[in-house]
């Protein structure tokens, strides 16, 4: 009989199949096994260390204060997470522009990199007293500023190497037809860069909720969930702080997702195979 | 005959940091419409610069490009080009990549006339079949066709070929040089290749022009007797031996390692 390869010979799976093989898949058990084994690791840390509540929570000392707090959970995780993507949407806005720039003119690139790097310096922690004086009262506004402020950084540098860094033979192709730089720019250098800005925008992704929490914990508007672990240090309620540092690392691995499966539709074709 | 391609005089130099870099310098050459040349010389001699200048990307110091009676001074779209780096762009597909010049150049033709036309010429070059593969799917071979099919799309009056076949390997490129006679017989075109194998060179083109070193002038013509139609066997003819060996003996005086004699 003639050699048939078995992937060939097996019959295509439903539709119900395919979702219990990708449920069942290594890159959805692995992670989740990560975070069981993690969580295990924490609790017998704090066990076998004696440490009470006031040293350190343990996990399973979060369930109660969620079911406590949770409608505050979802207020305030919601003010966290929409003043963070919209920090973030500036972000990319602004980043690709300033990125543009730079990719574009040799001399605005030399002009402006010590200025962004100078700026990308300086802890952003000691922006906050600042802003919050400068815009005193205006709560969203300056928890946008600084969500936006810490994340735009990866997101111009990205776009401005991936711009400057174009083969000329790509451009050729297009100028000699008698492309303009517009059309250049839309048909070759946004897609081609597309992979650089979208591993720059999963690093903003963290930073920006870095940037919401530093506004909300430091200055005292009540809002978000920044505001909640403020509480909880306040009240000595150990349990509510742990629980507000794994709902941000929850909202942070969700928006992370979003990224990435944006980066599969728009970037997919720079993935290659392994193996 | 009129010439589709004239260069005259063409001087030309990079400003460089340590001032400028002289590459041509009274260069010649004219190409009849329909005709095919082929620029040798050695590298780093200015053969490149020679394809920006006829495709209008780049203005010469001094001296004229003249495209089809009219002086170029800017890029047309009257012409195709295809480098040793296929180029493609690797979020398309093959057929969307051959397509590309179409969506650029000014024409009257709807979505499906432009797809057909890219995929009859992807099957002049034996690419049936791989329209909806990914650059990265395809082998290098495979990747030059495609990239010849996008030059020729158009219908572009001038295809200028930088060293396409440079990167291959032996036997993919005889393959190549065949499936260019098909293609010029099926879509005329005037050519010119830039290349640095003196076999390609006589193989392809009615007329050999040897570049000098740099800076560059036109240094040697050589007019390519091969009957046509050509296949690989006539390279070994006593003929094609003795083409070669002309040629190699003017790089050679291009290179200035042999003196250059009088009869040449």
């Amino acid at each position: 009989m003639a050699y048939v390869p078995a992937s060939l010979s097996k019959p295509r799976p439903g539709a119900g199949q395919r979702l219990a093989a990708r449920l069942t898949s290594r890159a959805v058990l692995a992670p989740i096994a990560a975070v069981i084994v993690f969580l295990l690791l924490w609790e017998a840390l704090v066990w076998l260390n004696g440490w009470p509540d006031y040293v350190m929570a343990s996990p399973s000392d979060l369930p109660p204060a969620y079911a406590q707090y949770w409608t505050l959970f979802l207020v305030m995780g919601w003010q966290t997470l929409w003043r963070t993507v919209v920090g973030l949407i500036v972000a990319v806005i602004f980043g690709v522009l300033v990125g543009m720039v730079m990719g574009f003119s040799r001399t605005m690139r030399d002009a402006l990199y010590p200025l962004l790097v100078g700026f990308n310096a300086i802890p952003k922690a000691t922006v906050v007293p600042i802003v919050a004086l400068l815009f005193v009262g205006q709560h969203d506004f300056n928890t946008v500023l600084i969500a936006f402020m810490i994340s735009f950084f990866p997101i111009a540098v990205s776009v401005s190497i991936g711009l400057s860094t174009l083969e000329p033979e790509y451009r050729d192709i297009l100028r000699s037809l008698g492309a303009s730089q517009t059309t250049i720019f839309w048909k070759i250098a946004l897609p081609k860069t597309l992979p650089e800005f979208f591993g720059a925008l999963k690093v903003a992704v963290t930073l920006a909720f870095i940037g919401t929490n530093l506004m909300e914990i430091v200055s005292p508007h009540g809002r978000g969930l920044g505001a909640l672990f403020d509480s909880g240090k306040t009240n000595s309620d150990y349990p509510l702080m742990f629980a507000v540092l794994i709902a941000l690392a929850f909202l942070g691995i969700v928006l992370y997702y979003i990224v990435v499966a944006l980066e599969k539709i728009f970037a997919g074709w720079a993935e290659r195979p392994q193996g | 005959m009129t010439n589709l391609i004239e260069i005259k005089g063409v001087r030309h130099a990079y400003r460089t940091a340590d001032g400028p870099l002289p590459v041509l310098d009274g260069l010649e050459l004219a190409v009849p419409e329909g005709g095919f040349v082929a620029v040798v010389g050695p590298s780093g001699c200015g053969k490149s610069t020679l394809t920006k200048l006829v495709a209008g990307l780049l203005r010469p110091d001094e001296g004229e490009v003249w495209l089809h009676g009219e002086r170029v001074t800017s890029p047309r779209s009257t012409v195709g080009m295809a480098f040793q780096n296929p180029v493609m762009l690797e979020w398309r597909t093959i057929l969307q990549n051959v397509v590309l010049p179409l969506e650029i150049v000014p024409n009257k033709m709807t979505k499906a006339q432009r797809q057909e036309r890219a995929r009859y010429l992807l099957e002049l070059v034996g690419l049936a079949g791989f329209e909806d593969k990914r650059p990265s799917e395809l082998s290098g071979g495979m990747r030059q066709r495609a990239s010849l099919c996008r030059a020729l799309v158009h219908s572009p009056e001038v295809l200028i070929l930088d060293e396409p076949f440079g990167a291959l390997d032996a036997f993919t490129r005889e393959d190549l040089w065949q499936i260019m006679h098909q293609v010029k017989e099926k879509e005329p075109f005037t050519g010119v290749l830039i290349t640095h194998d003196l076999r390609e060179s006589i193989f392809l083109a009615d007329e050999v022009v040897v570049l000098s070193g740099r800076p560059a002038r036109t240094q040697y013509t050589l007019d390519v007797s091969l009957p046509g139609p050509r296949s690989i066997d006539q390279l070994f003819t006593t003929e094609a031996g003795e083409m070669l060996h002309d040629l190699r003996h003017q790089i050679e005086i291009a290179q200035g390692r042999a003196p250059a004699d009088a009869a040449g």
